[in-house]
This record gives structure tokens, sequence and C-alpha cells, in this order.
């Protein structure tokens, strides 16, 4: 029954029936279509049927990006149909296995084309380029019943019908007038007559056009349905609907990642602040979100399963929500991407409380902040929390242009302690950074946060003009260095009373989860401090960017989710 | 299409609404695909018999609706203790056709997940779309209860004033009778209840009757079946949108998640119970 019905292609619809935020019920051989056109142009043709309980798809709302069900609000992507998300569910990712069937498009000459297996080219349509589509006329009659009678079609005397290979019936008036129509069977005994005429005239022209080509395939469609009437109707086709992925059966069991996000939210704001950078407002949808601290990061739980840190940029007070800032990363591992492309307004996302691994002291006398890029988010509240209390400090933001100056409203709060330097090179940024960095001194302290290259040049130069270890604050926002996880060793755990091999190609911390210990985590790559132990006895091969070398080198300290032991065993403070 | 499930066949089940009946004298319906009458005579007596008057069918009158059974029915109609509670509305909400199985609306019943969606503004609004994990049992009684069922909604009941935290009890009684238990606003400890007696009418086809047991207090009569009403009309277009029809037992037929932990245990009861009526039966391999 898969036949080379199956690999035709039909118009299953006009260009026309899918308007901005319009999904269309189309159907093909018993097979019904969700058919929509995304804010990018591109026609999406599924399956009518939504894989979570059955619902049409066609009843749903097209956003522009996505297709939601009336049901239960699950969403689909424009293209790929994959689950996008699961609202009664928010801090779980869909299995990426959630994926509707799609079926090939193509829309040409004011048609919408499809079939469950079409593919290759659509037969030429040479001589219609510029063509008028006709209203479509259903006939209750099986498609070859149609496509005969058509043979017939015409509108004088001088019109000749003939059969074309892919089914369709081209009509030729002694003037050249052509029409071509094609015929969709909806099911064996339901089919639609779509035409194309040759001709595109405009205004009172196109009107008469249409309407006698109406009032004649409406009179065949009669003439034809009689003849129908008197046979026996054909079986209704079947289709099959696809079974969902085997590993979908078993509903997900709750909380299989390690880090926990307790908290949800909305997204009431999404905007750009600067050139690639999107900031996020983030409301409760109960009652209070959790106290932070200025320096402070939240997990997201992104809607593809991805799990990202991003600081708050909140002044002191600003309780009501969390504001975060966003660069798209070319290279990023599809993170930055899912908020900047998928994430809207109205979404409810997952996250975790804040904490604060970058905390700020504020007994200094003078204070040092050096932003790169988006490092800037966690100094923004910093600096406004010293700001508020009146205490002293410079603002130094590195930037490569104007258009790259992220949360200008904020950082204008700073007045005449803020500079912003545009575009400096690399050899520039080092000799600014020994000018701010000129005057270490008693209860001075430097804050600095931004891209890799940017943070090991000023931590030298901080070094270098003589600051000490304990005055140098800094947060990476990723480990780049490789880390070997080649090593196997045990850990006690002195407070639990436990030994735990780890062998090679797992970390401690995910030994310490498989063995029910509720350990924090948050970036799990050593760069964010939240996954912190100390160490009682054993040598320690630090892998993480986040410990300073003083602590690194006094070893009661290890990142659990990167850093191994050089010894066969470390005895753990849990 | 006619039914070989004796657990049906040999069950009770509502045909009509007795007020309804008496209104009119008589009626004619399906029950599971055969053409049943029902006439009330002068007496008040009432009858259920084959539409072609050639066999008289079982009979009995409970809760406001008549009961009839195909076969020869092996158990009670169910026992609702609500309904005989003096300060309780005992109220038919009405009797809605709907062309989906029977078993679709149970399960439609039983799911806190299209709250926000179906019924925005009333049983749920968004952004509050979570469904917390709750517990399901089957009960010595053979019984599905899911227990432990919280949602935030904005118009809990006909006369909730500003949202609240519900909590539900559901229970599914038998294949096609399916209820609920709900938090009173003004009694912490009562909870209002609502009974759905389906009747199968074919395998894709049902009429909905229900019984509503709220607690009269705060409450009128007309706005409590006003109420079902309205939320009722806001289910009815989903369920007849719903493909297939009827409610396929396969595993790998629909992706549930742990929001439909109840419904995953009722097509599996329903799977256990070779209830195939009104179901597409799971396939091998
Ligand atoms: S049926 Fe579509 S979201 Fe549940
Ligand atoms: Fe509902």
């Amino acid at each position: 029954m898969m036949s080379d019905l199956h690999s035709n292609w039909y118009p299953i619809a006009s260009s026309s029936d899918l308007p901005k935020r319009h999904v269309y019920q189309a159907q093909l051989l018993g097979r019904e279509f969700a058919v929509w056109r995304a804010d990018d142009g591109h026609v999406n043709v599924w399956e009518n049927r939504c894989l979570h309980r059955g619902v049409r798809l066609s009843i749903g709302i097209n956003n522009g990006t996505e297709l939601k069900c009336q049901y239960h609000g699950w969403r689909y992507a424009n293209r790929t149909a994959g689950c996008t998300y699961i609202p009664a569910h928010p801090a779980d990712a869909p299995a990426r296995t959630i994926c509707n069937n799609t079926y090939p498009a193509i829309e040409s000459h004011g048609l919408v084309w499809s079939g469950e297996e079409a593919s290759g080219d659509l037969l030429s349509l040479d001589g219609f380029d510029s063509a008028t589509v006709l209203r479509a006329v259903p006939v209750f009659a099986p498609m070859n019943m149609v496509a005969e009678a058509l043979l017939g079609y015409g509108w004088d005397d001088s019109c000749k019908g003939a059969a074309n290979d892919d089914g369709s019936v081209t009509v030729t008036a002694g003037d050249g007038t052509a029409v071509r129509i094609f015929v969709q069977p909806m099911d064996s005994n339901h089919s639609v007559m779509r035409g194309l005429v040759n001709q595109a005239p405009a205004g009172a022209g196109r009107a008469e056009l249409l309407q006698t080509h109406s009032w004649l395939m409406q009179e065949l469609r009669d003439r034809v349905e009689v003849l129908a009437a008197k046979q026996e109707a054909p079986a209704p086709y079947e289709p099959v609907i696809a079974k969902v992925s085997e590993d979908l059966v078993d509903i997900p069991a709750l909380g299989t990642d390690g880090r926990k996000a307790e908290l949800r939210v909305q997204l009431v704001k999404k905007e750009m602040t600067a050139e690639g950078i999107v900031s996020l407002r983030l409301e409760p949808i109960k009652g209070q979100l959790p106290t932070f601290q200025p320096g402070a990061h939240i997990d997201v739980h992104l809607p593809n399963g991805l799990v990202r840190q991003y600081s708050i940029t909140n002044g002191p007070g600003e309780t009501d929500h969390y504001t975060i800032g966003v660069k798209r990363e070319g290279d990023g591992r599809g993170g930055s991407a899912a908020v900047h492309d998928s994430l809207q307004e109205g979404d409810v996302l997952a996250i975790s409380a804040p904490r604060n691994n970058f905390p700020l002291r504020r007994d200094a006398e003078h204070t040092v902040f050096i932003a790169g890029g988006i490092g800037v988010t966690p100094m923004i509240a910093m600096a406004r929390a010293l700001n508020a209390q009146g205490l002293s400090f410079e603002f130094h933001y590195f930037v490569q242009s104007d258009d790259h100056v992220a949360f200008k409203q904020q950082i204008g709060e700073f007045e005449r302690a803020l500079t912003i330097h545009k575009g400096l090179s690399p050899e520039a940024t080092g000799a600014k950074l020994k000018e701010v960095l000129a005057e270490p001194g008693f209860a001075r302290h430097v804050y600095i946060c931004g891209p890799g290259p940017m943070l090991e040049a000023t931590r030298g130069i901080a070094a270098s003009q003589g600051w000490t270890d304990e005055a140098v604050h800094f947060e990476y926002f990723a480990n780049t260095a490789e880390v070997d996880d080649s090593t196997a060793f045990e850990v006690d755990l002195a407070r639990s009373a436990l030994t735990l091999q780890v062998p090679a190609g797992k970390t401690i911390l995910e030994v310490l989860r498989e063995h029910g210990i509720d350990m924090p985590s948050s970036c799990e790559q050593g760069a964010c401090g939240t996954c912190r132990c100390g160490v009682i006895e054993g040598e320690v091969i630090h892998q993480d960017v986040y410990l300073s070398n003083a602590e690194k080198a006094e070893g009661k300290s290890i990142m659990t989710c990167v850093s191994r032991a050089a010894s066969d065993r470390l005895i753990l403070d849990i | 299409m006619t039914c070989n499930d004796r657990i049906l066949i040999d069950d009770w089940h509502v045909v009509a609404d007795l007020d309804q009946l008496l209104q009119a004298g008589s009626c004619k319906t399906y029950l599971l695909g055969v053409e049943v009458a029902v006439t009330a005579g002068r007496d008040g007596q009432v009858a259920v018999t084959l539409a072609d008057g050639k066999q008289q069918l079982p009979c009995q009158i409970k809760y406001g609706f008549v009961w009839t059974s195909l076969g020869s029915p092996e158990r009670e109609t169910i026992h609702i203790p609500e309904a005989f509670e003096d300060d309780r509305y005992i109220i038919s909400g009405g009797s809605f056709p709907v062309k989906v199985s029977g078993l679709r609306v149970v399960e439609n019943f039983l799911d806190m997940g299209h709250f926000p969606f179906v019924h925005n503004g009333w049983l749920g609004e968004e952004p509050h779309t979570e469904v917390a994990p709750y517990e399901v049992e089957l009960t010595e009684d053979n019984e599905i209860i899911a227990t432990e069922c919280y949602f935030h909604q904005p118009v809990a009941s006909p006369t909730a004033e500003g949202g609240i935290e519900v909590e539900y009890k559901y229970r599914v009684y038998r294949p096609y009778i399916v209820a609920l238990y709900k938090t009173n606003p003004l009694y912490p400890d009562r909870k209002d209840y609502i009974v759905l007696f389906i009747q199968p009418v074919g395998p894709e086809e049902c009429v909905v009757h229900n019984m509503l047991c709220y607690i009269k207090e705060g409450m009128k009569e007309p706005d409590i079946r006003w109420f079902m009403q309205l939320i009722f009309a806001q289910d009815k277009p989903i369920l007849e949108n719903q493909i297939p029809r009827r409610l396929p037992l396969d595993p790998r037929a629909e992706t549930p998640i742990r929001a439909d932990k109840v419904a995953i245990l009722y097509r599996r009861w329903l799977r256990d119970h070779s209830v195939s009526y009104g179901a597409i039966p799971a396939t091998e391999a």
C-alpha cells in the first residue's frame, strides 16, 4: 500500500492558506497534516497529531517559531518538529526523541506540495511562471475518476486536455491559454482539484478568471460525484500512526541531574542590551525569590537540557526579579543559542537558588573592578552594592566597541567611577591594566572577570605590580583546559566514614552522587567553585580555574568536579 | 460495533437522566452499540428494553439516573456515601454527548496538566503549569486512587475568590466511571465530590452524565451547574480533536510524562482487564 502514490508530490494547500501565524489542516491519502509557516518563511508539513495525547496540532498555536499544542502546551520547533518544552515539568528537558513526524514540502507557483515519501523535484511547470492559482474545489470521488473527467474540461471549443506524467491534466485553448489542474487525493473517495492558469491578470480580469473556473470546476464536480455515487466507494485509506520511540515508554524519573533547579521563574522581559548580548528579566511565579549577594550566579536549566550559569546583575534591594545577561557564543555548546533563539517572554524556567562563589568584600578602602566583555555581569551587581553604600571604587570595562557595551543604564549609575576602554589591542590593554593596577596597597582589592586570556594577563600584571593573592579576586566563565581523568584512586569521607573508589573516567563528584551523597555543583568544569570540598589528607592534582595559586599550593580544598588525587588516597572533609 | 468485553456487558451503565426522562416520557439511546429504549410509565415506573422491544433489560434508578445492563450484572452499582449527606446538593450537571471514546474522557478527567491551557483563568493559569509529583495506587477493591494532587487554581469552584492551592483526589471505580474529591473552600477537611457516569454509546462516542455533590454552604445550585457546563464546554472541542478517537493502550502509541502517572496506570488497568471497547488494544511487538 505504500505504493508510488506516497512518493508523488501533490499540492496540499495554496500559499494563501498559510497567512502569518496560522495553522492549516491538510490531508493526503487519508493522513492529516498540520501545515504552518514560521516567521522565517519555512513551511512545515507535520503529522496532525501531538505526540503527547494525540490532539490535532492544526488547532494549536503558531507563535512564529514554534507550534504549541492546545491541550497541555507542549511546544514543537520550526523545521525539526522536536519538542522544546513541556510546561507540566518546567525543570526537565524534553527527551530528544520526542519529535513529530515531518513530511517533505515544496512551495512553488503559489501552491504547497507534499507527499509522505516524496523526493526529488516537482515535475516541470514550465509556462506557468506567472500564473493564477484557482480556488480549490473538493470532489467526493476517487482521484482517477476526477483526473479522467478533467481531460474533457474546457471553457471553449478549442480546449484540448492532455494527461501529464504526474497525474495532472493540462487543458490548452487555441489562443494558448492553458490551465493545469492537479488532483490531490485526500482519501480514496475524496479529492481536491487545484488549478493553475498561465495568466496573471489583475483586478476585474482576475476576479472573472477565478469565477469562470470556479463555476466550471463546480459543474465538473457535480457530474463526477453523480458517477462516483453509482460505484461502490473504495475503502478509506488507513494511515499507520508510527509508534513513538521506545525510550519514551518509561516516564523519566525525577531529578536525574544532581544539580537542583528549585526555583520557577518566568521570563518577563527579553531584550538586546548590546551587540550579541541579551538581557533577561526573571520574576518568580510564586512567592519570593531568595536573597542574592553581589557576585552570585544562578544555574539556568534550559529547555534543551543544558544547564548554564549566569551572574545576577541586580543592585541592592532589587529583590522582585533577577536580571541576567547572556552573550551568544559562536562556539558554545548550544546553551547561549538556546537562550537567544528559543526562549520567549512568558516562558517558565527552572533555575537554582543563587550561589555566591565570588563574594565581595565591603571592608576595602578602595576597590578596582576590571571587566572584559560579558564578564561585566557580576561586576555590575558588585559595584552597584558598593555604590549604594558610598564606598570608593573604580570600574574599568574593556569592550570591542560602543555597540558592545551592555547594561548601559545600570553602569551609568557609576558616573565618574566608570571608564569604558574601547577597541584596545591586547598590548594596549596590557599597558592600560598596568596603569590601572599601579597602586596596590593596604585594604585595596581588585576584582576581575572576563575572557580567559585577559584574566590570565590581568592576574599576571597584578602580581608583578605587587598585589597579593588575597587582594586579587577573579572569576572565570569557563575552564578551557583539558581535564585529565585517567587516574584511579580512593577517597575516604571523614565525616561519613565511607571509602569510595574513583575509577578512571569518573569524577569524584559523580562517585559521591552514585553513593547518595548530595554534593552541590553548578558548572561542573572547575570554574564556579560550587563543588568545593575540604581536603584533610592527600595530595591533589588541581585542574580547576577557581582556586587561587595560593589556595592550590595550600592543598586544603579540592574542586570535586574536575580535580583528582595525586596520591592513592584522599581524605575529604565530608 | 458490538461489544465483547464481559466486564462491560455484565455491568450497570447510566442511559438516562431521570428528570429529563420524566419530562420526555421516553427516549431511545445507544449503549455499547446496542439501541435501547427507556420509558417512564404514568406511575413513574421506568423500564429499559432493547429498541426493537423484544427484550426487557435490568433497570434501576439510582442517584437520579436510570441504570441498565446488557448482560447479567455481577456487582452492584457503585456506592457513593457523599450522595446521602444532607448538607450537600446532589445535582445532575447535565448529560453531554461527545464524539470520542469515553475512555479518553476518563483520562481527561484525571489530568491536571491541561488546566492552565484548556481551563485558563478557571482551573489553572499560566505560568503555574507545573504538575508536582503525586501518589497513585491500585486498591484492594481494584480501584485506582490518585492522592496528594496539588494544583494552583485561580477560580477553583463556582464561588472561590482569588487563586488557591487546591488538593484533589481522583478515583477510578470502573472503566467508565471516575470521580474526584476536591478541596472545599470553606471546610478544609471536607471535599466536594464530582463523579462522571459515562455511557459508552459506541467505541468512539459517549454521553457524559455527571453528578455533583457539593457542600451546600456558600454555594448556589445554578452556579454549580453553570460552572460544570462551562468547564465541560472547554474540554469538549479538545476531546473531539484527539486522534485516534479511541484510547490506544499500546505504551508506544503516545508519550506519557510523570504528570500522567495516573493515566499510565489507568491504561495498564484497562489492558489487564481486557477492556477493548473504546480502546485500541496493544498489539504484540
Ligand atoms: S496533547 Fe498536546 S500537549 Fe498534551
Ligand atoms: Fe478539563
